[in-house]
């Protein structure tokens, strides 16, 4: 046993001399996190041992890394022993109809054009049998079925195909990656899996929306996408009511396999509660994404539609290993009053004519901070690699703030990369211009906003896109006076 | 009753006193040119009117089809029929005129208490008045005046107008920067939208318009004031002999 080990050893085993232990049969572990409650969650989910193995590793070396500092955000730092890592999932209290939602949430829900089904499955209300998501949800699953498609949960998966979860869990983002990467490694509580045969091409827009059980999969979610030889699917992750939790850290992990000819679309819209006016509350939203095309011509392409969350750590990326290989980024993220927005992306090119398209659009207005970092690295091998980055910021009145961080790593002469960068801000003579027509501010504002971004919303799929536009203006409601 | 009545209107712009007491009264059917030398306030006349935030009202009043002009937001006032042709059309990237004109038609459409229209009916009155200013149906899907000429900037101001169907039009300096055959182009535009409900206000530096666009008075703007109003003959007069005799007769009065 190592040194290190020794410490640790020590150190865990500590906790237990003072009589501290936790009890199988309670719904809830008891706050902080050591070895104990990790033994304690993976045998709740009835796990196999080399996953709660996996678990440990991934926490032994959490427990000596360090929070990055480098992103262009502060909070509060963040008690990790002050937070509860294992809750069994509870029921949501079912409410008889819609008048029993909360007025605010309801006004919401109409701005954005949820239907009245939608609102109800969204707060809980129960609904009629023939129009009830889990029904819809059944008829779903037997199609993918017959495509051999899996599309569960993922403890579901760890049960049902454990040789899969095994072969590529942390296999794009490994468990030692990242201080949030092993954070949700050694505690992640449940999440989405996916497999798509070889040659199938997935026929629908897969969505987490329609996954059975999808509900309260808690704060450090996990997600594996696998597209194996040839096949295709378009992912789609969140949605664009606006979303409560009680938890303030999420750490979420999104991995995804692409193989060789295959195709990976995933599409995010995030709407996590970002806090009040005077920027208190709201959700960290600290996330680790990537994938990997692993074979020749494969391709990934990530668009996010970021508009919650009271600070974010996100860099969805692409490691470009096969030939020929296609990775593709469109962001578009909205900060308002007090929130604060690190994200952006990695492009990694390894293999040879392995191209890259980054386009982000960051909105800040009120007093938030907006910052695109991306690295694009073009490693010595990647002959003829290209990548083109666009990143351009608008700013709402003055006492917001867009900053860019584009690394550029380049050590193959045959690459071409270009940048191009612009801010603007809003003009009161577009808004003028725009209230001399008819329409009022707030109105002129979403007009403008979604004209700026309309590049990456053109990449969601439709009825997303229609959603996704209403909530860019909700987000920046009352941002100017 | 008239459609647009000014009352001792004055306004500045940074402290500055630009308008020191207009008084101006345009029924509906009539066309009144404002003229004026450079610098003589015509412009702020046109954003005072439309409710521009940056100049202030010291004194006056304004009443536009029997509503407290003054009083009224900026959109509100679009929405209840006050069109300003803009010198300088604004940019904005990623919308395009269409979409941009559908939500202003439908916005003023339902403040007066019409239903909304929808694409195909949109569509339909569109490619209309399309033809009255000779405009491109590809030059609508663009981005608003993004990379538009001078001209294509003009007819696509007075396009919007044919679509919003205003009470009161002002158009202020749409020559500058026209050739002649652009100018035909929008003041016959002009003209084919003339009714005995509506009117409209040209302000001009130069007489050259209204040899297309005939007003029935012509008013001089100098230090701003009205300092003469009278018929068409008076821009004739205006190009032979220029603005300084008009100065001269500030002067010696």
């Amino acid at each position: 046993m190592s040194k290190d080990d020794q410490i640790l050893e020590e150190f865990t085993s500590k906790e237990y001399e003072h009589g501290w232990s936790v009890d199988l049969e309670m719904d809830q572990a008891p706050k902080g996190l050591n070895e104990e409650i990790i033994r304690f969650i993976s045998k709740k989910k009835e796990e196999p041992e080399w996953l709660l193995e996996w678990r440990l590793k991934a926490f032994r070396h959490w427990q000596q890394m360090h929070e990055p500092t480098w992103a262009n955000v502060t909070y509060q730092k963040v008690d990790y022993q002050d937070i509860i890592y294992y809750a069994a999932p509870k029921q949501k209290k079912k409410l008889n109809s819609l008048d029993e939602v909360d007025p605010e949430l309801r006004e919401t829900f109409e701005k954005l054009g949820i239907s009245l089904e939608e609102q109800k499955r969204l707060t809980g209300v129960a609904v009629d049998a023939v129009l009830d998501s889990v029904s819809v949800a059944t008829t779903f699953k037997e199609t993918l079925a017959e495509l051999g498609i899996i599309f569960c949960s993922f403890s579901e998966a760890v049960k049902d195909h454990p040789d899969l979860v095994r072969q590529y869990l942390g296999s794009v983002v490994p468990p030692t990656d990242n201080f949030f990467a092993a954070l949700n490694s050694a505690v992640f509580s449940d999440g989405s899996f996916c497999y798509i045969p070889k040659g199938v091409h997935c026929p629908m827009e897969l969505s987490t929306y329609f996954r059975i059980n999808a509900a309260n999969t808690g704060q450090f979610e996990r997600t594996l996408i696998i597209a194996d030889e040839g096949a295709y699917v378009s992912y789609l992750e969140g949605c664009t009511a606006p979303m409560r939790d009680e938890n303030q850290l999420h750490a979420a992990v999104v991995e995804i396999y692409v193989h060789k000819d295959a195709e990976v679309k995933y599409s995010t819209v995030q709407n996590w509660y970002p806090g009040d006016k005077e920027g208190k509350g709201g959700i960290y939203n600290f996330v680790t994404k990537r994938g990997i095309c692993a074979g020749d011509n494969a391709k990934l392409s990530w668009t996010q539609v970021e508009t919650g969350s009271a600070v974010t750590w996100k860099y969805p990326s692409c490691i470009l290993k096969g030939d020929n290989s296609i990775g593709e980024f469109y962001s578009v993220a909205v900060t308002n009053n007090h929130q604060q927005a690190d994200t952006g992306t990695k492009m990694i090119h390894l293999g040879k004519n392995t191209k890259s398209r980054i386009v982000s659009k960051g909105i800040s207005a009120g007093k938030s901070q907006n910052s695109y970092r991306g690295l694009v690295d073009i490693s010595k091998r990647a002959s003829n690699a290209r990548n083109f980055s666009q990143c351009d910021s608008l700013l709402l009145g003055s006492d917001c703030g867009a900053h860019t961080f584009p690394y550029i790593q380049v050590k193959n002469h045959s690459a071409q990369v270009e940048h191009e960068a612009t801010t603007s801000k809003i003009g009161e003579d577009q808004i003028f211009y725009c209230n001399q027509r008819g329409l009022d501010t707030e109105e002129a504002i979403a007009l403008i906003v979604n004209g700026f971004s309309k590049e990456v919303l053109n990449k969601l799929p439709m009825e997303f896109a229609v959603e996704a536009q209403k909530l860019l203006a909700l987000t920046l409601e009352g941002s100017v006076g | 009753m008239s459609l647009l009545k000014i009352e001792n209107l004055k306004a500045s712009v940074e402290g500055q006193q630009i308008l020191k007491g207009i008084d101006l009264e345009v029924n509906a059917g009539e066309v009144h040119a404002i003229m004026g030398p450079n610098g003589s306030g015509k412009s702020t006349l046109a954003s005072v009117l439309a409710g521009r935030e940056e100049y202030e009202v010291d004194e006056g009043k304004v009443l536009f089809d029997g509503q407290d002009l003054l009083e009224m937001a900026p959109e509100d006032r679009a929405r209840a029929g006050l069109f300003l042709a803009f010198q300088y059309p604004v940019e904005i990237p990623g919308v395009s005129t269409t979409n941009f004109l559908k939500a202003a038609v439908n916005q003023v459409r339902q403040y007066r208490g019409l239903p909304e229209l929808d694409a195909v009916e949109f569509l339909k009155i569109m490619k209309e008045k399309m033809k009255l200013v000779e405009i491109d149906q590809s030059l609508l899907r663009r981005s608003l005046n993004e990379g538009f000429s001078g001209g294509e900037k003009k007819r696509n101001e007075i396009f919007q107008m044919a679509m919003l169907e205003p009470k009161l039009a002002i158009l202020d300096e749409t020559d500058s920067g026209l050739d002649i055959d652009a100018l035909r182009i929008v003041a016959h535009g002009v003209n084919a939208l003339k009714s005995p409900d509506n009117a409209t206000i040209v302000i001009t530096h130069y007489q050259r318009l209204l040899d297309y666009i005939v007003p029935d008075h012509v008013h001089v703007l100098y230090k701003g004031k009205i300092v003469k109003s009278g018929d068409k003959e008076l821009a004739l007069e205006l190009e032979e002999k220029g603005y300084d005799w008009i100065k001269e007769e500030q002067v010696s009065a």
